[in-house]
């Protein structure tokens, strides 16, 4: 299981995408799969930039991303501040354009686009494994 | 990211390329921006060329669909919108905010 680190900086967004479709492409998942394991690894990697890391330089965030039989797992590490996942309600997505809520979509989205998302704040910082079953 | 912005009598087309994420984002929503700050609001946004958008985008989105239905001066249409994007829109609950059209001439005719 390698491990990565990436700067926790929006500028290494795509690498973390690349990195994410190469190992599922590798691993047999399908376009539409690989779109949403890039969509989901995103939204948490911005998510630990823009929340667990705000008002902080110099961070990293260390992601491993991994075929284990038919799933793909991807874990990603910070050191920031810890986040009530579980907190963050679903967005009401019925309701008309002047009440719609941007907050909690991109959790809502990890959610939705991945089998399983697990969320724990251990003892070497916070860690998020999202796994996807390849179908 | 890369952005152009053609107008028309009527609207403004503007065509997105390449990919919008958090670090992109700021600059898609200023574009959007820059036609309201002239009093341009109804829109038409040639999605053909991009090959992704996350939350952050639809985030810009939301924002200039607000600014420019405000007092029924105008909207933001799509065109052309990548299957993926699409799917991802859907499942954002996007897609009954924003009318679609296949082809740019259709959506620019819509105004």
């Amino acid at each position: 299981m390698p491990a990565y680190t990436f700067p926790a900086s929006f500028d290494y967004l795509d690498e973390i995408r690349e990195l994410v479709a190469e190992t599922a492409r590798a691993g047999g998942f399908s376009e539409k799969a690989i779109y949403s394991l890039q969509l989901a690894a995103d939204e948490a990697a911005s998510n630990i930039i823009e929340h667990a890391y705000e008002g902080i330089s110099n961070a990293s965030i260390y992601l491993t991303c991994d075929i284990n039989g038919e799933e793909i797992v991807i874990t990603m590490l910070d050191k920031g501040t810890p986040f009530d996942f579980s907190a963050v309600k679903e967005p009401n997505l019925t309701s008309d354009l002047s009440e719609r809520q941007i907050g909690g979509l991109g959790v809502y989205l990890m959610r939705k686009l991945m089998d399983k998302v697990n969320y724990e704040t251990t003892r070497a910082g916070n860690l998020l494994t999202m796994t996807k079953r390849r179908v | 990211m890369e952005i152009t912005n053609q107008e028309f009598k009527h609207c403004d087309l503007i065509a997105v390329k390449g990919r919008v994420d958090s670090a992109t984002a700021p600059q898609f929503a200023k574009a959007l921006e820059t036609a309201n700050n002239s009093s341009r609001f109804k829109i038409v946004l040639d999605m053909n060329e991009l090959e992704y958008m996350s939350s952050a985008g639809f985030r810009a989105l939301l924002a200039a669909q607000r600014n420019c239905k405000r007092y029924n001066r105008g909207e933001v249409v799509l065109a052309r919108v990548p299957v993926r994007i699409r799917e991802a829109l859907e499942l954002a609950g996007f897609t009954e905010l924003f009318k679609m059209f296949d082809d740019p001439v259709t959506a620019v005719g819509h105004f």
